[in-house]
């Protein structure tokens, strides 16, 4: 580290150290919680899971990661060849990008912006981008009508999920997120914002299209929705940033709700990896339970209760904090 | 480039072998099933058998992203094109199991002067695994699994660090 801020500078030496170990925390994350989605699956349906490759398959994932390397990679005749191409490295970017904001711990933060909510939130609504770009290059009308749906479902629960984390920020008075955590000091905000919670999880959820908003890629009517024309490593990497989205949200809700890397006896960072990982088997454990909505119901769910409630939830905020 | 002993010409030694290994597991069959096998296809990556042990229980929907087709049932004359199609759209290291009688020759559809049917999976595209049994039971589709396995890898499956011929 000190040869490096000498050989560069302090602020390049940052980002070359930052860069790194976020790419290895997204990899090693992503290969950790497919294993956890398939273990979790299989213990709801009362079966054991991978088990033969590695210790209780733990490294099932490794073996998934390079065969998806070895497999050929399928260029359709009839796709929009640069936007093909192109849409797997725009899918994973914005997500790469969002951690440059995340507090893992009192210390552990690359870059503390005063917008930091705004820039995961802003690159967040580029995976919409990149899902139009995958479906419509395919040239295939089930990764189109996967793309629209997934259009049409991302804006509408970015909506409650910006109003509802307006609530706590109002509360705080900043859009920094290592504020927002060190404001939680006497107690977390889920005990003052039960509700903003909630509904940032439901949003959550459907944010990151899983069950049981997992429209664009329901496969009993789609096929496998946008990446239904992918293949190997392509496909790979539209997993990756699934994973990874998840562990963003998740990690917004531990900052946003319950308090960041604050908690007793163990080091920050622990705490908050333990809280981050209790919400995302949360929603695992929506994805095996839920059967999929209906599309009219997940409009319909958005606009006419999501949104009212969470404006409601942001009027009283403000109001209180206002009277106090 | 193979000679006629089945040993490549070129070998990329370990490579191949890791590689091998990765793909033997982590099998991810196609959710396709043309006829009664399926359900115990369907069986099988259930509670109780669950092919998700050995790493072949993600069912992709897609074509595009799976290695291993399991041709579970009776292929009609009208199923015939879309199998070989589905086939061809697979992508390259790609696996086929021919599970029950019909579709290794066809089973108890198959008469002389038939009109229906094509009697077995390997008239139109090539198979590695061959499963008995109308239908096989869910312990048949496991075990051709583990022979496909030993397969890819050419290795016993007890003796997967150890050398052997053939």
């Amino acid at each position: 580290m000190e040869f490096l801020t000498q050989m560069l500078g302090a602020d390049v030496a940052r980002m070359v150290v930052g860069l790194i170990a976020i790419i290895a925390l997204v990899s090693v994350n992503a290969l950790f919680l497919i294993w956890m989605e398939r273990k979790v699956a299989a213990h709801m349906q009362l079966r054991p899971g991978p088990m033969e490759v590695g210790w209780h398959g733990a490294v099932q994932t490794v073996a998934d990661a390079v065969k998806l390397m070895g497999k050929e990679l399928i260029t359709p005749t009839d796709v929009d060849r640069p936007v093909y191409h192109l849409a797997p490295i725009v899918i994973f970017l914005p997500v790469l990008l969002s951690f440059l904001v995340i507090p893992f711990s009192q210390t552990l933060i690359i870059r503390d912006m005063n917008v930091g909510v705004l820039l995961i939130l802003a690159f967040a609504s580029l995976t919409v981008l990149a899902i139009l770009m995958a479906g419509w290059a395919s040239n295939n009308k089930y990764s189109v009508l996967g793309a629209i749906r997934s259009v049409a479902q991302t804006v509408a629960y970015e909506i409650p999920l910006l109003i509802t984390l307006m609530s706590p920020i109002l509360m705080v008075g900043s859009f920094s997120l290592a504020d927002i955590v060190a404001a939680q000091e006497r107690y977390w905000f889920v005990l003052t914002q039960p509700l903003a919670f909630i509904l940032y999880i439901v949003c959550a959820t459907a944010e990151t299209n899983r069950a049981p908003f997992d429209l664009p890629e329901a496969e009993s009517e789609l096929v496998a929705g946008f990446h239904t024309e992918y293949s190997g490593m392509k496909f790979g990497l539209f997993f990756l940033a699934e994973y990874t989205n998840m562990f963003i949200v998740s990690a917004l809700a531990t900052i946003f709700f319950l308090g960041g890397w604050r908690g007793p006896f163990l080091p920050g960072i622990f705490w908050f990896l333990i809280k981050v990982y209790a919400i995302i088997f949360l929603l695992m454990w929506f994805r095996w339970t839920f059967p999929r909505v209906r599309f009219d119901q997940l409009i319909t769910f958005a606009w006419k209760i999501l949104i009212p409630l969470a404006f409601a939830n942001l009027l009283i905020t403000a109001l209180i904090m206002k009277l106090r | 480039m193979e000679k006629k002993t089945g040993e490549p010409l070129i070998s990329f030694g370990l490579l191949t072998e890791a590689l091998n290994l990765a793909r033997a597991n982590s099998l991810w069959p196609m959710t396709f099933g043309l006829a009664c096998c399926a359900i115990e296809m369907m069986a099988a990556g259930m509670a109780r058998f669950d092919m998700d042990r050995f790493g072949a229980g993600v069912f992709r929907p897609s074509p595009r992203q799976c290695d291993l087709m399991i041709v579970a049932g009776t292929i009609s004359k009208k199923m015939g094109p879309p199998l070989v199609r589905l086939y061809e759209q697979m992508a390259a290291p790609k696996w086929v199991i021919a599970l029950g009688n019909c579709a290794i020759s066809g089973g108890p559809f198959y008469y002389p002067d038939q009109y229906a049917i094509i009697p077995g999976a390997d008239l139109i595209i090539p198979v590695d695994v061959y499963v008995p049994g109308c239908p096989p039971r869910p312990e048949g589709l496991l075990e051709s699994i583990l022979v496909l396995e030993e397969k890819i890898t050419k290795r016993g499956r007890l003796r997967k660090f150890r050398n052997v011929k053939g």
